[in-house]
């Protein structure tokens, strides 16, 4: 189980806004979150990946604490085990497909698993510059997985592939989360675009 | 022709890059951090050799290295290093006067790349220094060249600092733009040519290859 408990201010144009999450997300489950623009859908995964630190708040997966500021934890993203999908994909542009995921593992197998999964066979000396948006996008999604996670954090990982190609990805990639036993929290603007995907929701307001 | 003053010249180049390429780069580091007080302060420090007059930073480093006042007196005494009129003092006089070239490229480059990639090699359970090794030095390659061409390019062209701190001595402190100098007042202005053409070729060359270098990697060359 995954708790947090969180409040965060940001800087908008308007001023600035208080982030403040109260949740729980169930462990080896698929959840997905949802919410209007700028409510902090962003800002929630980079809290929890510790890319971003709150003002005040605590969050424990599996009793484990990661952040707690009244005790002045706040352990490194390097230690969190978390896989996290980037909405620009930030990916690297000195490297190849391949390359990208040996940066995360030394597995060979688990990659050419990987490549065959994300249809990326072709293109496995590919720089990021030489690849379609889809297959950027799909090449970030096995990027965070690389590692082999225990938390996936996904920011819109769908957006930029087609109807068949994310239905085929979603089931491989369910079937991937519950071999590897991989927590995964989705965030989409779409409620509908993990439909099928996610077994739970969570609405940011 | 006395071809000394061109290879103490390139060698005054190659030490001085080669020395701010290791300090250079974590500075510039540093500076593309996040921004506060004391940074703006340090970096107003480093560009202000862009803007001052050699002759005013020559000026300064000759009065602190002088064996009369109590810098350079404490050098001597202690560590026994006279820096004035000397080529080690030429070396420190380069570092600082050239400083903002490998610092500036460097800073706007690391600058200049996404958050998401550092954050995204964190992720993966990568450090800080990994990051950078991998992920953001190989990012900036193009940047990082074009520092380099650009504070060999200035060391070789000095001439204020360099006559200030390291005087003229012939075979120690006569560099080749000295030595162009020194052969026009003395009116010898075919050895004046020489030295002239030689530093343009060399020069010529270094920015040409960088602009082939670069060519695909950058918007502009020089960037």
């Amino acid at each position: 189980m995954i708790e947090i408990n969180i409040k965060k201010s940001v800087k908008t144009y308007a001023g600035t806004d208080l982030i403040e999450v109260s949740a729980s997300f169930h462990d080896l489950r698929i959840t997905q979150i949802t919410g209007p623009s700028g409510a902090g859908k962003t800002t929630l995964l980079k809290i929890i990946a510790g890319l971003i630190k709150p003002e005040y708040g605590k969050i424990t997966v599996n009793k484990n604490v990661w952040l707690d500021t009244s005790t002045s934890i706040n352990l490194e993203p390097q230690k969190r085990s978390v896989g996290f999908v980037f909405q620009d994909y930030a990916l690297f542009p000195n490297m190849t497909v391949t390359e990208h995921l040996h940066y995360g593992s030394g597995d060979t197998q688990y990659i050419d698993r990987l490549i065959r999964m994300g249809r990326l066979d072709a293109f496995r000396t590919h720089k990021p510059k030489h690849l379609s948006g889809g297959q950027q996008q799909r090449l970030a999604i096995l990027r965070a997985l690389a590692t082999k996670p225990k938390l996936l954090l996904m920011d819109e990982p769908f957006s930029a592939l087609d109807h068949v190609l994310k239905n085929n990805i979603m089931s491989e990639l369910k079937v991937l989360f519950e071999e590897l036993k991989i927590t995964c929290l989705v965030v989409t603007h779409h409620p509908l675009e993990a439909a099928g995907f996610a077994e739970h929701s969570f609405e940011l307001i | 022709m006395d071809l000394t003053p061109i290879f103490l010249s390139l060698k005054l180049a190659c030490i001085t890059t080669l020395i701010l390429f290791v300090i250079g780069l974590p500075i510039a580091w540093w500076l593309s951090g996040r921004d506060s007080i004391p940074k703006l302060f340090i970096e107003a420090i480093i560009t202000m050799p862009l803007v001052l007059p050699p002759s005013v930073l020559g000026f300064y480093l000759l009065l602190a290295f002088s064996p009369q006042n109590a810098l350079g007196k404490w050098l001597q005494e202690h560590c026994d290093i006279r820096l004035v009129f000397s080529f080690e003092g030429l070396i420190l006089a380069s570092v600082i006067y050239s400083l903002p070239f490998m610092v500036s490229p460097v800073k706007s480059a690391f600058i200049h790349l996404p958050g998401s990639i550092k954050e995204a090699s964190y992720t993966m359970g990568k450090s800080k220094f990994e990051t950078l090794w991998y992920i953001l030095l190989p990012n900036i390659k193009s940047s990082l060249l074009t520092a380099a061409v650009l504070t060999f390019a200035h060391t070789l062209g000095e001439f204020g600092v360099v006559l200030m701190i390291g005087g003229n001595i012939p075979g120690v402190t006569k560099v080749a733009s000295i030595a162009i100098y020194d052969s026009v007042e003395s009116m010898q202005y075919a050895n004046a040519n020489y030295y002239s053409l030689i530093l343009f070729s060399i020069t010529f060359i270094i920015v040409l290859a960088v602009f082939v270098f670069n060519r695909k990697s950058a918007k502009s060359p020089l960037e």
